[in-house]
């Protein structure tokens, strides 16, 4: 007798989805639970959907348009393509998030759109970052995303599954974007590549909601079609006044089949940064103290989030941005904001010499908002420090925590935030 | 379409999509022709001027078009005139924006073409000809669901021919 492996969270995903006993290598055309698309990729999906010859959408309830990459817009280029995603969604009943609402990846999950157990795709690749929701969430091109908001279906290749463990538990000035960063430097760019990631342990365990959003976000750094984690109480806590749709938990079996395991020991993880022009060009933040900076950046859909506004906050209470450094903040959300300014993280880090900009993408992906000059380094909270990524191909992008950018925008240098503990 | 012929122009390992299109030319428009002048500019500035009149085979090492999702990608290198891809490895989802765009994609070892070699792909042989080093480099087909989808004339095409998916 041969015995079943076990499924992980994937392949159990994508089963109940597809109909089908889906396993690890099967293709199989699934059911999605929801189509999202932001400003950069939306304007190519609308135009293939024309082309297919499709003037609907398959559930105008299951289908969003955010405008987060360059809101408010910056060019009559840029207005022009806004204004197609708007008349879309007068013409099919999809949801349009205008400028100011916030980053895509933020707004699908605060508004309940999406719940564990789902499978949903979106125009854009960060989407994995639901993972930490318990949803099979993936990024795809607008065309594959055109077809799933005509059909509610896409073709998908059921991935192996990679599981990283986290144990031990996080140090003082150490956070979760600390660990996926670590992560990224020892495995590479192309370290997941085709598979998904489940992450696990009780350091995730341990973690926040919005923490975990932070690992799950970069999956795609390190090639992973997903970064799943398990629903748990802190998860389904976080869905309350969210919406009505119930969420259906995903575990994975105890026998599942893993392609890869990895351990890490949180305990032994200190502060960690990305060096230009790679996520894996990773090092501890010792390693490059001292190197100096002239922009900060707090927020995207990697480190915008309430408790995120909170560490900086914390470390710039009462201090100052360096003379010489632009620090830029831009809250996740319009929701987010609102919560930052009702808890005072708003006024702290504006007081300490943030320029506050609207909830959006702008910065990292270098449509607007604060473009580096020639020679310039950035330290910034988001997830990729390609060359020309923040719009500058001579600038230098490092990537850290939110606690190291508050850090480095107080000294005008790359510092370890563990100097400013307590 | 079966067979493709052009000059290899050679490039290293985790080419990302930002470096094909950066990220501040492709929110502006989606006037391909216009935005294809910048393909791979962060990386080599003269690409389109080299590529563009008598077409060209980027080739590259591991872990080409890592990074965002944006289907830009394989239109530019489409309105540059890039005839396809070599790779040693692709990421996932550009793999399938080129597919669905209709960008021959291969993955083969690309160790031994050196740039500016003469290259011949013979997508339904699986074999690329190195004609200025006289060797053959095999490749694996493309899996039935994506060889349908590019023999279909992409994702579009497939959609209007069968209403839906038939895969």
């Amino acid at each position: 007798m041969v015995a079943i492996p076990g499924k992980t969270i994937a392949e159990k995903i994508l089963s109940a989805h597809s109909g089908t006993d889906a396993h690890a290598g099967d293709i199989v055309v699934a059911d999605v639970d929801f189509v999202m698309g932001q400003d950069g990729t939306s304007p190519l999906a609308i135009r293939a959907l024309e082309r297919m010859g499709v003037d609907r959408v398959f559930d105008p309830a299951k289908v969003a348009l955010v405008i987060d990459h360059s809101a408010p817009s910056p060019l009559e280029g840029v207005s022009a393509l806004h204004t197609v995603m708007r008349e879309f969604g007068k013409r099919t009943g999809a949801t349009v998030y205008d400028i100011g609402c916030g980053v895509c990846h933020q707004l699908i999950p605060e508004n309940g759109h999406v719940v564990p157990g789902d499978l949903m795709v979106g125009c854009d690749s960060h989407t994995c970052t639901y993972g930490a929701l318990n949803v099979f969430s993936t990024g795809v091109g607008s065309t594959d995303g055109a077809a799933a908001m005509a059909s509610g279906k896409l073709w998908f290749k059921v991935p192996e599954t990679m599981r990283v463990t986290y144990t031990g538990e996080l140090k003082p000035g150490v956070f979760s974007k600390d660990l996926i960063l670590y992560l990224a430097g020892q495995i590479g760019a192309d370290g997941a590549t085709y598979m998904a990631l489940e992450f696990d342990g009780p350091v995730i365990e341990a973690l926040s909601v919005d923490a975990r959003m932070t690992i799950s976000n970069m999956a795609i750094e390190v090639g992973a079609k997903a970064g799943l984690m398990r629903a748990d109480a802190k998860t389904l806590a976080w869905y309350e006044g969210r919406g009505e749709r119930k969420p259906n938990p995903v575990d994975p079996d105890p026998d599942a089949r893993y392609a890869r395991e990895i351990e890490i020991d949180a305990s032994s993880v200190g502060p960690q940064v990305a060096k230009p022009h790679s996520v894996d060009n990773v090092s501890p933040v010792e390693e490059v103290e001292g190197t100096p900076i002239q922009q900060g950046y707090l927020g995207t859909c990697t480190n915008g989030r309430l408790e995120d506004l909170a560490i900086a906050a914390s470390i710039l209470k009462g201090r100052r941005v360096h003379p010489d450094v632009r620090f830029i903040v831009a809250p996740a959300s319009r929701r987010i904001l609102l919560d930052a300014i009702e808890a005072g993280y708003v006024q702290t880090l504006v007081e300490a010499g943030a320029a506050l900009v609207t909830p959006g993408c702008g910065p990292c992906v270098g449509t607007h908002n604060g473009v580096p000059s020639d020679g310039e380094n950035v330290i910034s909270t988001a997830n990729r420090n390609f060359k020309g990524r923040m719009g500058n191909s001579n600038a230098f992008i490092y990537l850290g925590s939110p606690a190291t950018v508050a850090a480095s925008v107080i000294e005008g240098k790359i510092t370890d935030p563990r100097r400013y503990l307590g | 379409m079966a067979t493709i012929r052009a000059k290899a122009f050679k490039y290293g390992d985790d080419i990302n999509t930002d470096y094909i299109i950066s990220g501040k030319y492709k929110f502006k428009s989606t006037d391909m022709e216009a935005m294809a002048v910048h393909a791979m500019e962060d990386l080599d500035p003269h690409y389109y001027e080299k590529v563009k009149p008598e077409g060209g085979i980027l080739v590259a090492g591991k872990n080409f078009g890592m990074g965002s999702s944006r289907e830009q990608a394989p239109l530019v290198l489409i309105h540059s005139n890039t005839k396809a891809v070599l790779a040693k490895s692709f990421a996932r989802i550009f793999f399938r924006n080129a597919i669905n765009t209709g960008l021959p994609v291969v993955e083969c070892d690309t160790d031994r073409i050196d740039d500016g070699d003469e290259l011949e792909i013979d997508l339904e042989g699986g074999v690329v000809r190195d004609l200025t080093k006289g060797i053959e480099i095999p490749f694996a087909p493309l899996p039935p669901v994506m060889a349908q989808l590019l023999a279909d004339g992409g994702l579009v095409e497939h959609f209007k021919k069968h209403g839906g998916f038939a895969l």
